[in-house]
């Protein structure tokens, strides 16, 4: 399995993700005027500020050549994972509903947070247990929607950092082969430096892509 | 030659510098060349009250790779790979404006630290504020200045690792923001900032230049344009972090493409002052045409070009075969690159504006020839600073007075500051705020460099040299908690007017106790910055020598905690652990002045206890290390039963006060029985309330919610 990590100008967890990927498979850079996925099996977004963030994240970064072919890959049931700023940038491109607001402290916020799994049945979560803990970075991370929206992960109880709406913290489209989160699984893959649970989530990515070549 | 003109006071040169500079030049300098004058003789740049003290420090040492007088000291870490780090001030701007302030700061040490080439893997910052129980202001600084922080390392991605808070009444109108940055190079990447080779072309990469930061040359300004007020000058510069994110990966690449001579941030002064001292180092001369320097505001005069301070510029020497790859490697990082000039043999700084000469001056005038100044040191009669008004009342038991202590901004929980920081952004953070006494990061072959700042004024300034020889032993016995080596140090002087004489004598102490620690530890200063007339009508600062250091340690997965971490383990007293009520937080509580002298330090015993706890520590024998700093060992207890969610059950030694303090010196630590040697045995770790017998039972509940109240309160 090969997985894509987008680069944008400002991208910062670009090479954390890399570094996770890397322990289920392998792993291709892919800059933000690449026309090309260069074939690989399932693209992530990563975190960061894209573009500075400047405007409104992930705003600029829609625009990006590289996310034409990242629609266009989706479309085709191709998996895509945004992580953070990679989840403003998929709301931007229209690839996932609702929008990421400024937390309800209007301040940054790092924290290890537990997490409900609570959708196991998309190509993200299959391998994940029903709790994780993950830590979440960021300013703007508050999920708002104004429609029905497929949840896969929601904030534990007293465990909303940031006022999301009905404490959401992931959620996938229909189909389910795109699926953004605010917090950060590329950050708990070593007991090293963290905890590990986030591992499920590239685990998960990598049985999927196996079942797919098997069929 | 006499003084016909009043300018160059309004810059900030004596009339006796100015006659140097007359003779030296043999004409009277023009504008441009006033300006750039003026800021190389500044005390900011030419340290003219403190190079001489600085000459004292040890600089040299078995792993220094580069030491003091280049953008960033840097350490050899093995495996090929160097650490490269530095600390800097950025108070006076973070006083006018504190979000943008501490902004730049970081942005000013990334940049450090980049142009040697070395990649920021780490930022640790030391902050001082004013009592934020009283002052609305200081809550408005201290707000601010964090957000600035996280805005400026988040957005960059660099993990925000760890650092220091005081507040204290004397850093009322002179707040303090001290910036590390650490980075992580291949030994061969490391580059110096001499200009050489003539032919060789200088490059300027980075953000267009504006009018930011020309507070200091502001007069010439308003002379030269005949308008307008000067004070209405944008004199803060602005940070834009994505530009440095920009021009971070794209100096980084250059280097790893071997494209580069030399490269130098602009920081202060700007080009007068990067590009002159790359001059000066190297040895050669230089010519800039100011017409070529991509501008913000068209209309900019050479001496506003030459000076300004706008962020996120670097400049680099190229050869000339060489220029077009560089400019390549620029577009691709969407990083602008202009050639503005060339490197020459006339040992000269030649400023040109569109071919034309503006300015036209030595070298070696604008960086060596600047005065340097004796200080005139007198220790004080009577103690400088006041004590503030008590807040613990004297029949207080021991129980409220360890509540009182936790709950103070000075110890209470920094949770609601670090997170506001990514700490954990590159992943290499194996230990994050409130787990271990040091930032531990590890490194690609398993092995962890361990970081740590620290400053405590209060007792610096009832002895400034035993003070300071402190700050030095707080930091070491903070990587020894973690099992880490020290390999090198930096340090910030933040000081008030030493033109007085009692501050000068602080600094002259305090200087001094900084090198006999360096040379008691053998820990080489690899770099440093000094901020001087830190002072208000009210008196200066407390005396605020920050240090950081930088250690090493073989096993990242060993890195040491801060927290008890098993039902049973045993509690030891490890070091010369010598408490005094002088100068300790109980004192300034009870409204003490920070007064008297300080316990005296065993310095054989000190380096023995650091070297048990870290061998320990490295063979896991230790469960958890912590050092005994600010409240004594009653708060280093409580902090350990905090960390680790477990309780204590401890009986003191005869006659240890439990709230003084004597720090680097005493060490708690846990494990088993029988691991722990012949260590004083002072207790077990148990159930869910520090008990110390005779004294005080409080409920680990209780204790977190004293410690992780006693700032949220205050910033919210």
């Amino acid at each position: 399995m090969r997985v894509g990590v987008v680069r944008f100008p400002g991208s910062c967890d670009d090479v954390d993700a890399l570094l996770a990927a890397e322990r289920v498979g392998q792993t291709e850079l892919l800059w933000h005027k690449d026309r090309d996925l260069h074939g690989v099996d399932a693209v992530i977004v990563p975190g960061g500020f894209s573009y500075g963030d400047y405007l409104r994240a992930g705003a600029i970064a829609r625009f990006a050549p590289v996310m034409e072919e990242v629609v266009e890959f989706a479309a085709a049931g191709g998996l895509v994972l945004g992580i953070c700023n990679g989840f403003q940038v998929l709301c931007e491109a229209g690839l996932l509903p609702g929008a990421l607001l400024r937390n309800t402290s209007l301040k940054f916020v790092f924290r290890q947070v537990d997490l409900d799994v609570v959708d196991h049945d998309t190509p993200f979560t299959r391998e994940a247990p029903d709790r994780l803990s993950i830590p979440v970075k960021h300013t703007t991370g508050r999920y708002y929607t104004p429609e029905p929206v497929r949840v896969v992960l929601r904030y534990a109880t007293n465990h909303n950092p940031n006022g999301s709406q009905d404490d959401i913290a992931g959620v996938c489209n229909e189909a389910g082969n795109v699926f953004g989160l605010m917090p950060h699984p590329e950050h708990a893959v070593d007991p090293l430096t963290g905890s590990t649970d986030g591992l499920a989530i590239f685990e998960s990515i990598k049985a999927h892509v196996g079942d797919l070549v098997q069929a | 030659m006499s003084v016909t003109s009043s300018r160059h006071r309004e810059l900030g040169l004596t009339d006796s510098e100015y006659e140097l500079i007359l003779e030296g030049l043999g004409r009277e300098p023009r504008d441009v060349e006033l300006a750039m004058l003026s800021l190389m003789w500044s005390e900011h740049c030419a340290y003219k009250h403190s190079k001489r003290l600085l000459r004292r420090l040890p600089t040299e040492g078995r792993h220094v790779l580069v030491g003091p007088g280049e953008n960033a000291g840097a350490v050899d870490v093995g495996g090929g790979l160097a650490v490269a780090f530095k600390v800097e001030s950025h108070n006076h701007p973070s006083a006018v404006e504190p979000f943008q302030g501490a902004a730049t700061g970081v942005g000013g040490i990334l940049r450090d630290v980049f142009a040697v080439g070395a990649r920021p893997i780490a930022v640790l910052d030391s902050l001082r504020f004013g009592d934020v129980t009283q002052s609305a202001r200081s809550r408005y600084l201290l707000e601010h200045a964090v957000a600035g922080i996280g805005h400026y390392g988040n957005s960059i991605g660099v993990p925000t690792v760890g650092g220091e808070i005081y507040f204290e009444p004397s850093y009322e109108q002179n707040c303090l923001i001290n910036a590390m940055c650490v980075g992580l190079a291949p030994r061969e990447r490391l580059i110096r900032s001499a200009a050489a080779g003539p032919g060789n072309v200088l490059v300027l990469l980075g953000a267009l230049t504006g009018r930011d930061g020309i507070g200091g040359a502001s007069v010439l300004a308003s002379a030269e344009l005949g308008e307008g007020d000067a004070d209405k000058r944008p004199s803060v510069q602005i940070g834009d972090p994505f530009a440095e994110k920009k021009l971070l990966e794209c100096c980084l690449e250059l280097l790893d493409r071997g494209l580069l001579v030399s490269l130098q941030d602009l920081g202060a002064a700007g080009l007068t002052s990067s590009a002159s001292e790359m001059a000066s180092k190297g040895e050669v001369g230089l010519d800039i045409d100011v017409s070529s320097v991509p501008l913000r505001e068209a209309d900019m005069e050479p001496f506003e070009i030459m000076v300004s301070e706008s962020q996120e510029r670097m400049l680099c020497v190229v050869e000339p075969e060489r220029v077009g790859a560089v400019l390549e490697v620029c577009e691709h990082w969407e990083t602008l690159a202009t050639p503005i000039g060339q490197v020459t043999t006339s040992g000269r700084f030649r400023i040109l504006k569109r071919g034309e000469v503006v300015g036209d001056l030595p070298v070696g005038l604008l960086v060596d020839d600047c005065p340097l100044y004796d200080l005139e040191p007198a220790a004080p009669e009577a103690p400088l600073y006041p004590g503030t008004p008590p807040v613990l009342a004297s029949q207080a038991t021991p129980a409220e007075v360890l509540l009182t202590l936790l709950a103070s901004p000075n110890l209470a929980s920094r949770r609601p500051v670090f997170e506001q920081y990514d700490p954990v952004v590159q992943s290499r953070t194996v230990r994050r705020p409130e787990q271990a006494d040091a930032a531990v990061l590890a490194l690609p072959d398993g092995s962890a460099i361990a970081v740590s700042i620290d400053g405590n004024g209060r007792r610096v300034a009832c002895e400034p040299r035993a003070g300071a020889f402190e700050v030095v032993l707080e930091c070491a016995a903070n990587l020894a908690c973690v099992g880490a080596e020290p390999l090198g140090l930096t340090n910030c002087l933040n000081f008030g007017n030493p033109e007085k004489p009692h501050v000068a004598w602080q600094l002259k102490e305090a200087v001094e106790g900084l090198s006999e620690a360096c040379e008691s530890l053998d820990v080489p200063v690899v770099g440093g910055n000094v901020s001087l007339y830190n002072e208000s009508p009210d008196g200066p600062i407390l005396p605020s020598p920050v240090v950081g250091m930088v250690g090493k340690l073989p096993d990242a997965s060993r890195a040491g905690r801060l927290g008890f971490a098993r039902e049973g383990d045993v509690i030891a007293l490890v070091g010369p652990f010598q408490p005094a009520h002088t100068g300790s937080e109980l004192a300034k509580l009870q409204g003490q002045a920070p007064a008297g002298r300080l316990p005296f330090k065993d310095v054989p015993a000190i380096l023995d206890a650091q070297e048990k706890v870290r061998s320990m520590i490295r063979s896991q024998a230790l469960q958890n290390a912590h050092d005994i700093a600010e409240g004594g060992i009653a708060v280093a207890l409580a902090e350990c039963c905090l960390a680790g969610g477990l309780g204590a059950r401890v009986a003191l030694p005869e006659g240890l006060d439990p709230f003084g303090e004597d720090l680097g010196t005493g060490f708690v630590v846990s494990g088993d029985p029988e691991a722990l040697g012949d260590f004083p045995v002072i207790g077990r770790v148990e159930g869910k309330r520090l008990e110390i017998d005779g004294l005080l039972d409080v409920s680990v509940d209780k204790l977190q919610s004293a410690h992780s109240g006693g700032l949220d309160a205050l910033l919210r």
